[in-house]
């Protein structure tokens, strides 16, 4: 029992020591979003609270945890408070697997890929739960949208992740990192590089795939009915769910933690700073995406998933394993 | 060992309540996801019993794909209305409706089967031995029901493939309707479109306007 305890103690330590350094990013990420988004079109974003405005989001967060948490009457009650906690968790719970070094991962689950998978898959119950329990029309209409696009997008995602595990012959991250030690996937895998990095827009209902919370047309989607600290919560949530995308994609494609070349002034650096600054890289494009190109409408929006991703990500996976076959490259164990 | 057996015993708790809610709960959409939580309980199961990658599996396609289709079902239907029908048939005014005999029927037939099953139970020799097959402990279970799956079962494998492939043709031949009058956007119309096509300088009248064919 005493070893049972420190064991808990030791891994709810390493826990908190994972958790609060992502929700600083997370909170971080928000403010260059933000930043970003104002440089693009000529104007200066958040700079008053603190340096640059770095403490911007803590103020924002201030805000909405002294803010009514209204709960509408018709709606149903349970679901409608689980909704957001739902998102947040799932959001969190994904960076147990995320390897920042060699060692350096909370759980090194031999199936580690297919977890992350998994719980971004289940991200969309937080958003149809939201906005059936509303019980209003905005965010049911909101939320069947959101749900119909993740669903459409994860299949594009998936067969992509087939391409990269072709390569690796593991479905846990720490080999897939070390891989692609000689080169990273993005060189020879580059066009699935560029659908992954277009589907995770969509399965983060980030623009130019923002139709969820279209707010021309839905208000703001399933959130319209949210409140307060819940609406910061689904807020905190999907810019969690953002990052993992980000630490996905450079986790697949970009080496993870790995330096670009292994000489001397790269690799002294230590490997969490490299999957940061990959993820950061990642990141900004994100942002740049939101601020230069207009939103898709809802066909073609599956249309482009359906009928052009899907069969292209199919086709590569075909070329990809034909390719190692044909070479015997295919990695064996 | 302790907490192992403890986490089991709340995991199978969890699945069997959640079950029995699913059944039980009014609601539909409220029956849904108590069948979503059944389904994760159960891959907790998977992955404490260590076949890690049947459970995310589960997860993925039970949780992530058939249950968001359940829900989006489910959503759309009246639930009020339907609440109505199944538990006070409004025409009779009686206190149960017709639908609960012929289930009490199904289901005790069901349980008949069930026993008749259960109790003719009997393993082949062979089939006991292969518990006993030496697992190579090196390898992942990932790996293990790859190299099962892909060398002894592929005549197995392909024929389901092909019975699902089948069943998605046919769902989708169902449910296509060509619908006449119709616009349809063709996007290669659209973009080989040119000037000379696209503009054209009339003279208008006055008074009488101009009749354009589209």
């Amino acid at each position: 029992m005493e070893a049972y305890l420190e064991t808990l103690f030791f891994e709810t330590y390493k826990i908190v020591f994972l958790i609060l350094p992502v929700l600083t990013a997370v909170a971080l990420v928000v403010w260059l979003d933000r930043r970003v988004w104002a440089f693009v079109q000529k104007r200066r974003g958040p700079n008053v609270v603190g340096p640059f405005g770095l403490f911007q989001s803590l103020a924002d967060a201030l805000k909405y945890i002294f803010k009514e948490i209204i709960i509408p009457a018709t709606s149903n009650k349970i679901i409608f408070i689980l909704a957001p906690i739902v998102t947040m968790t799932l959001a969190l719970i994904a960076w147990a697997v995320i390897p920042f070094g060699e060692n350096l991962v909370l759980a090194d689950l031999n199936v580690g890929i297919l977890y992350i998978f998994a719980v971004s898959s289940l991200g969309v119950y937080g958003i149809i739960m939201g906005g059936w329990a509303s019980n209003s029309k905005y965010p049911f209409f909101g939320s069947i949208r959101s749900a119909a696009q993740m669903v459409s997008y994860e299949v594009s995602i998936g067969v992509i992740i087939i391409n990269v595990l072709l390569c690796v012959g593991s479905l846990n991250l720490t080999d897939i990192v070390l891989a692609q030690s000689e080169m990273w996937f993005i060189l020879p895998l580059f066009p699935m590089f560029v659908i992954f990095f277009i589907s995770a827009l969509a399965e983060t209902n980030r623009p130019p795939f923002d139709l969820p919370e279209a707010e021309a047309e839905l208000v703001a989607g399933y959130q319209t009915e949210y409140s307060g600290m819940m609406y910061a919560m689904f807020w905190l949530g999907e810019y969690a769910n953002i990052l993992l995308m980000c630490a996905i994609g450079s986790i697949l494609f970009l080496g993870g933690w790995l330096p670009p070349l292994d000489i001397y002034p790269l690799n002294i650096l230590p490997s969490p700073i490299w999957i940061i600054l990959k993820m950061t890289f990642l990141f900004i494009l994100f942002a740049l995406v939101k601020a230069i190109v207009p939103r898709y409408r809802y066909d073609q929006l599956m249309r482009l998933g359906w009928k052009i991703f899907l069969p292209f990500s199919l086709f590569y996976v075909v070329l990809t394993s034909s390719f190692l076959l044909y070479f015997d490259l295919l990695p064996m164990n | 060992m302790i907490i192992h057996s403890i986490f089991f015993y709340i995991f199978s708790l969890i699945a069997i309540v959640s079950a029995i809610m699913v059944t039980v709960s009014r609601n539909t959409v409220h029956s849904v996801f108590f069948l979503i939580l059944d389904f994760v309980s159960i891959s907790c199961l998977f992955i404490m019993g260590g076949a890690e990658f049947l459970g995310m599996i589960m997860l993925i396609v039970y949780v992530g794909a058939v249950a968001v289709l359940f829900l989006f079902v489910v959503m759309m239907l009246n639930v009020t209305q339907q609440e109505n029908e199944w538990f006070q048939s409004k025409k009779s005014k009686a206190k149960s409706s017709s639908h609960i005999p012929i289930g009490f029927l199904i289901s005790t037939i069901i349980f008949f089967e069930l026993i008749i099953v259960i109790g003719g139970w009997k393993l082949k020799p062979e089939l006991s031995e292969s518990f006993n097959l030496s697992v190579n402990n090196d390898l992942t279970n990932t790996h293990q029901i790859g190299y099962v799956l892909y060398t002894d079962y592929i005549h197995l494998f392909q024929i389901s493939g092909m019975i699902l492939l089948v069943s998605m043709i046919g769902a989708i031949v169902l449910t296509y309707r060509k619908k006449e009058g119709l616009k349809r956007q063709s996007y290669i119309k659209q973009i080989s479109r040119d000037r000379s096509s696209g503009v054209e300088a009339l003279e208008v009248e006055k008074n009488k306007g101009v009749s354009i064919d589209v």
